[in-house]
C-alpha cells in the first residue's frame, strides 16, 4: 500500500550568526540560521536532499519527480527536469514543478501520494527546497533560512503512510513576492499571525481531527510550520500539544525555510519516530493544510542518510555579515559573470550528461573509466566502445590540489583539485572545506553546485566535498 | 635534420608593458634588428617565407605582410600554447632543411597588455574545468612533489631570486630588480604554492631570427649558429591522464627524448652548456631540470641549494632572467630564448656570458600543460 519509502534532508553547512545582522560579534553557541552559500541555490539543495533520500535506491525505478519551490530562478523553464538530469534518471520520467505558495511543498507530497495510490506511478520523488531572500538587516533577516527535504513515495513504502489530510483556504496578503522582486515582503507582523497563520493552522488541524476521528493526544509528534518561534509556541498551546510532542521548529539553528519547512520538520520528526506512532504535519501558505501520517515498520531499518540531525552537526559559521552579503550576491563585485553572454546553449546540450549529470563512460574493452566520454580510449585506444558510467554517486580521493586566489569567490581561495573516482581523473572544485583540512588522498564525494551566473542565469556543475 | 639549418641573424625588442608600442611597432623593430644582424639589406629579395608565433587575438597574417611589406610569399601563423614561438621556429627550420626555402624569417610576437587586465582572463564560458588559470594548472604537481621529495616553497623562491638577478643583466628584460627569498615567500598568494613572485608576468614583446641553409650561412656571417634539434611533443592531459603521477610534466620528457635523439645528445648535463627553460612558474623550472634529464628525478632541491643552475654554476639556466624577468608574451617567448642562446653561443651575452658555451637548449611548455617545444643550437 502506498507510503513513504524513504526521506532525506539538506541543510547548508554555512550559518549566519544572527548577532551579525545587528553588527554584533557572534558568540559560540549563539542563535544562527542556515544559509545557502554562494554556490548553492534551491536546485543544488534539492539535488542534495534527493541524494540523501535515495541512498542506494535504484534510480531507474523512479517514475516521476515533483519539485516544490518558490525560488526557482527561472520563470519559464522547469526545475524538476534539471533535478532529474542531475540525478541521472530515466528519460521518460515525469517531471513537474509546484510553486506559487509556501504550501507547495506539502502539495507536492500529497500529489505524489495520490498519484501512486491511483496507480499512475510506482515511485515518485518529491523534493521541496527554498532559498528566500530577506532584505538585508530587515525584519525577516533573522528568521528566513535555507534548506531542502525529499521524500520517496512508493507503492510499497513502509516508513509512513498518509491516513488523512485537511485543507483550509485563506486568501489574504500576508507574505508575498511579486515578479521581479528580489526580497520577500510581509504585511504588519501581528496581522499575519492573528488573521493568517494562527487561525488557518487551527482550522486545518481542527478539520483533520474531525475527518480522521483522532484526538490531538493520538499524535506522538507534531511537525508544524512556524511563522516565528513565538507564534509557533502559541499555536501549540491553543492546539493543546504537549511540549514533549512538539517537533522543534529549528529557530536559531536553521530558520523558516519556506516551501520546504513543514517537510523538513516532518523529516526531523521521522528521525525519532517509532512504528505505530502517528505524526501530525501542518504546512502554511495562502491557508494551511494538515496531514496525519502513521509510522510503519520500515522506520526501524538501517539507513545511510544524513537527515536533519546529521546536517545540523555540520556547521561553518560565516566570518562576517559582508561575507554573507557577498555569498548571496548582494554586493557589487568587479567580476560580474551575469553580464556576459553566458554558456552556449548548443554546447550545453551536447555536454549535458557530463555537466549536469556527472556521467562518464567505461571502456567496454578495458573497463577504464573516462570523464567526460571521449571517442578513443586512453589505455586500449578502442574507438566508440562505451557504456554509461555515473560518477556522481561514487566516492573518490584527491590526487592533487591548489588554492586559487584568483577566481572570484566571496571568501577566496577556491580549492581546485584533481579527484580520482573509479580510476577516472576529474578536474573539480572542492567545497565545504577549510583550507587546512585539504590533503592528498582526502576521501571525497560529489555534490551538485552552482558554478557561476554567466548570462544572468545559474550554471551548474558538480563539486567534491569531504566524505 | 641536424646541422642542415643555421641561424644568421637575431633581433629582440624590449619586453614590458609597452603601452606606447603597437604590434606593428614591435614586430618591425625585432625583424629589422634581425635583418641588420644577418646583414640582410634587401628583405624583399632575401626572405622567402615568414613563420610567426602569436596566440592573442590579432589580425592574422595580413598584419605581418603589411607591417613588413612582404608580399607574394608564404606567411603563416603557428599556434601551440606557450610552445608557440619554438613551433614557429620549427616550421622555419624544417622548411629550410627540406630545401623548400633558402632563407626564412621566424617572428614571435604578442601583445596581451592591450586587454586591460593584469592576469589571465577569468573564464565564464563553461562550467567544467574552472577555475581555468595557468597558475592553477601548473601548481597541480606541487603537493605531490613536495610530499614525495621534501621540497617546499623556499626552494621555489630561490629560483625566482636567481632569475630576477639574471634579469638585471639583460638589456631587454622587463623587471630589473633583485629580490630576496623573503620577498617571494611574503608576496600575496595567487595559486598555492605560487605567490606573486613565483609567477611570470604578462608583457608585450617581439623577437625574430633569420634561418638559412647551413651551406649558405657563411655568406651572411662567420659566427653562424647551427640548429642541432627542434622538437614538439604533445602529452596526455595531466588533468585526465589515468596514469599520471603528478611528479613531472610529461610533455617535457617526450620532447626531450625527440630532441636529444635528433641532436645526438647522450648526457644532457655534460653536453649542454647553457639552457633557457620555461619558468612560467618557479615549479615549472624546477620540474624541467629533472624532466629534461639534467639531474635525477627528485634531486632539484640539492642542486638549487648548491647553485648548479646559477650563472656561475655547472649548467646556467635562464641566463637572461627568463620569463620571470621578461614576462611572457606567449608567441614571442620561445623566439626570445633562441635570441639569448644565439648571443651566448656567439659570446655576445656581456655580463651574463657563460664562458665557452658551444651547445645551448631552449624549452617551452604550455597548455594544461600538454605541449612542449625544445630547440638545441650549437656552434659548427
Amino acid at each position: 500500500m502506498t507510503g513513504i519509502a524513504s526521506f532525506g534532508a539538506y541543510v547548508p553547512m554555512t550559518r549566519l550568526p544572527l548577532a551579525m545582522i545587528q553588527g554584533r560579534p557572534a558568540k559560540d553557541g549563539g542563535p544562527e540560521k542556515a544559509v545557502a552559500y554562494y554556490d548553492e541555490d534551491c536546485v543544488t539543495m534539492a539535488v542534495a536532499a534527493a541524494v540523501d533520500c535515495l541512498g542506494a535506491f535504484a534510480r531507474e525505478r523512479i517514475d516521476a519527480v515533483m519539485f516544490a519551490s518558490t525560488t526557482y530562478p527561472l520563470r519559464e523553464k522547469q526545475g524538476a527536469v534539471l533535478i532529474a538530469t542531475a540525478l541521472d534518471l530515466r528519460r521518460d520520467v515525469e517531471t513537474a514543478d509546484f510553486t506559487g505558495s509556501l504550501r507547495c511543498g506539502s502539495d507536492a507530497l500529497k500529489s505524489a501520494v495520490r498519484a501512486v495510490a491511483a496507480g499512475a506511478a510506482e515511485n515518485v520523488l518529491v523534493v521541496a527546497s527554498d532559498c528566500r531572500m530577506a532584505v538585508p538587516r530587515g525584519a525577516m533577516d533573522a528568521t528566513l533560512g535555507d534548506a531542502a527535504a525529499a521524500f520517496l513515495v512508493s507503492r510499497d513504502g513502509n516508513l509512513a503512510k498518509l491516513r488523512a489530510s485537511s485543507a483550509f483556504a485563506n486568501e489574504m496578503q500576508d507574505v508575498w513576492r511579486a515578479d521581479g522582486d528580489e526580497f520577500v515582503h510581509s504585511w504588519e507582523d501581528r496581522f499575519v499571525v492573528q488573521e493568517g497563520y494562527g487561525p488557518a493552522m487551527q482550522a486545518a488541524v481542527g478539520g483533520l481531527l474531525e475527518k480522521s476521528g483522532l484526538g490531538i493526544g493520538d499524535f506522538a509528534r507534531a511537525a508544524l510550520y512556524a511563522h516565528d518561534a513565538r507564534s509557533h509556541a502559541d499555536l501549540a498551546r491553543r492546539l493543546e500539544i504537549e511540549a514533549a510532542r512538539l517537533q522543534d521548529p529549528l529557530f536559531g539553528r536553521v530558520g523558516n525555510t519556506g516551501a520546504s519547512y513543514a517537510l523538513l520538520l516532518f523529516c526531523a520528526a521521522l528521525e525519532g519516530a517509532r512504528p505505530g506512532e502517528r505524526v501530525l504535519v501542518a504546512s502554511y501558505g495562502d491557508g494551511a493544510e494538515a496531514f496525519a501520517f502513521e509510522i510503519g515498520d520500515g522506520i526501524s531499518g538501517a539507513s545511510q542518510r544524513r537527515g536533519v540531525a546529521g546536517h545540523l552537526d555540520r556547521r561553518r559559521p560565516l566570518r562576517s555579515y559582508d561575507s554573507y552579503l557577498r555569498s548571496r550576491g548582494l554586493q557589487q563585485t568587479e567580476w560580474d559573470a551575469g553580464t556576459g553572454p553566458g554558456l552556449s546553449a548548443t554546447i550545453r546540450l551536447r555536454e549535458r550528461d557530463a555537466d549536469i549529470g556527472l556521467v562518464g563512460a567505461a571502456c567496454e574493452v578495458c573497463d577504464t573509466v573516462h570523464f567526460p566520454q571521449p571517442h578513443v580510449c586512453y589505455r586500449c585506444h578502442a574507438r566508440d566502445r562505451w557504456r554509461r558510467h555515473r560518477l556522481s554517486d561514487k566516492t573518490g580521493e584527491l590526487l592533487a590540489y591548489t588554492f586559487d586566489f584568483f577566481f572570484p569567490a566571496p571568501e577566496p581561495p577556491v580549492v581546485m583539485t584533481i579527484a580520482e573516482v573509479d580510476g577516472c581523473r576529474v578536474h573539480i572544485q572542492l567545497a565545504d572545506v577549510a583550507p587546512d583540512q585539504v590533503r592528498l588522498e582526502l576521501p571525497v564525494r560529489f555534490t551538485f553546485r552552482k558554478i557561476h551566473d554567466a548570462g544572468g542565469k545559474p550554471n551548474y556543475f558538480w563539486k567534491a566535498v569531504p566524505l | 635534420m641536424r646541422d642542415k639549418a643555421a641561424i644568421v641573424g637575431v633581433g629582440c625588442c624590449k619586453f614590458g608593458e609597452n603601452w606606447d608600442q603597437s604590434r606593428e611597432d614591435m614586430m618591425v623593430e625585432a625583424a629589422y634588428q634581425a635583418y641588420a644582424d644577418a646583414g640582410i639589406d634587401d628583405p624583399q629579395k632575401q626572405i622567402d617565407a615568414v613563420f610567426c608565433g602569436v596566440v592573442y587575438p590579432n589580425f592574422s597574417t595580413g598584419e605581418v605582410a603589411d607591417a613588413l611589406r612582404l608580399y607574394g610569399r608564404p606567411i603563416s601563423h603557428v599556434q601551440n600554447y606557450c610552445a608557440t614561438g619554438t613551433d614557429a621556429f620549427r616550421f622555419g627550420v624544417f622548411g629550410v632543411a627540406a630545401g623548400v626555402y633558402d632563407t626564412v624569417l621566424v617572428l614571435g610576437y604578442d601583445k596581451p597588455k592591450d586587454r586591460g587586465v593584469s592576469g589571465p582572463t577569468v573564464a565564464f564560458d563553461r562550467v567544467r574545468g574552472l577555475p581555468a588559470t595557468p597558475a592553477g594548472w601548473f601548481s597541480l604537481c606541487a603537493a605531490r612533489y613536495f610530499d614525495t621529495f621534501g621540497a617546499d616553497r623556499g626552494d621555489l623562491a630561490k629560483i625566482a631570486v636567481k632569475n630576477h638577478h639574471n634579469g638585471t643583466l639583460a638589456p631587454n628584460s622587463m623587471l630589473k630588480r633583485e629580490i630576496t627569498v623573503d620577498d617571494v615567500l611574503n608576496a600575496r598568494m595567487i595559486s598555492w604554492p605560487f605567490g606573486l613572485y613565483d609567477c611570470a608576468a604578462q608583457s608585450d614583446g617581439a623577437a625574430a631570427v633569420i634561418v638559412t641553409r647551413a651551406d649558405r650561412a657563411k655568406s651572411f656571417r662567420d659566427d653562424y649558429v647551427l640548429v642541432k634539434a627542434v622538437s614538439i611533443a604533445l602529452s596526455e592531459n595531466p588533468q585526465s591522464d589515468p596514469d599520471f603521477d603528478f611528479l613531472r610534466w610529461k610533455p617535457t620528457e617526450y620532447a626531450a627524448r625527440q630532441a636529444y635523439e635528433m641532436a645526438g645528445i647522450a648526457n644532457p648535463f655534460e653536453e649542454i652548456d647553457v639552457a633557457q627553460l620555461h619558468d612560467c612558474f618557479t615549479l615549472t623550472e624546477l620540474l624541467s631540470y629533472e624532466d629534461l634529464g639534467f639531474i635525477e628525478k627528485g634531486a632539484a632541491r640539492e642542486h638549487i641549494a648548491s647553485g648548479t643552475f646559477e650563472l656561475t654554476g655547472d649548467l646556467p639556466v635562464n641566463t637572461d632572467g627568463g620569463l620571470k624577468s621578461f614576462g611572457h608574451p606567449t608567441g614571442a617567448t620561445g623566439v626570445r630564448m633562441i635570441y639569448e642562446n644565439v648571443l651566448q653561443l656567439r659570446g655576445q651575452a656581456g655580463p651574463r656570458q657563460v664562458k665557452g658555451a658551444t651547445t645551448a637548449l631552449s624549452h617551452n611548455i604550455g597548455g594544461a600543460p600538454q605541449a612542449c617545444g625544445i630547440a638545441i643550437l650549437g656552434m659548427p
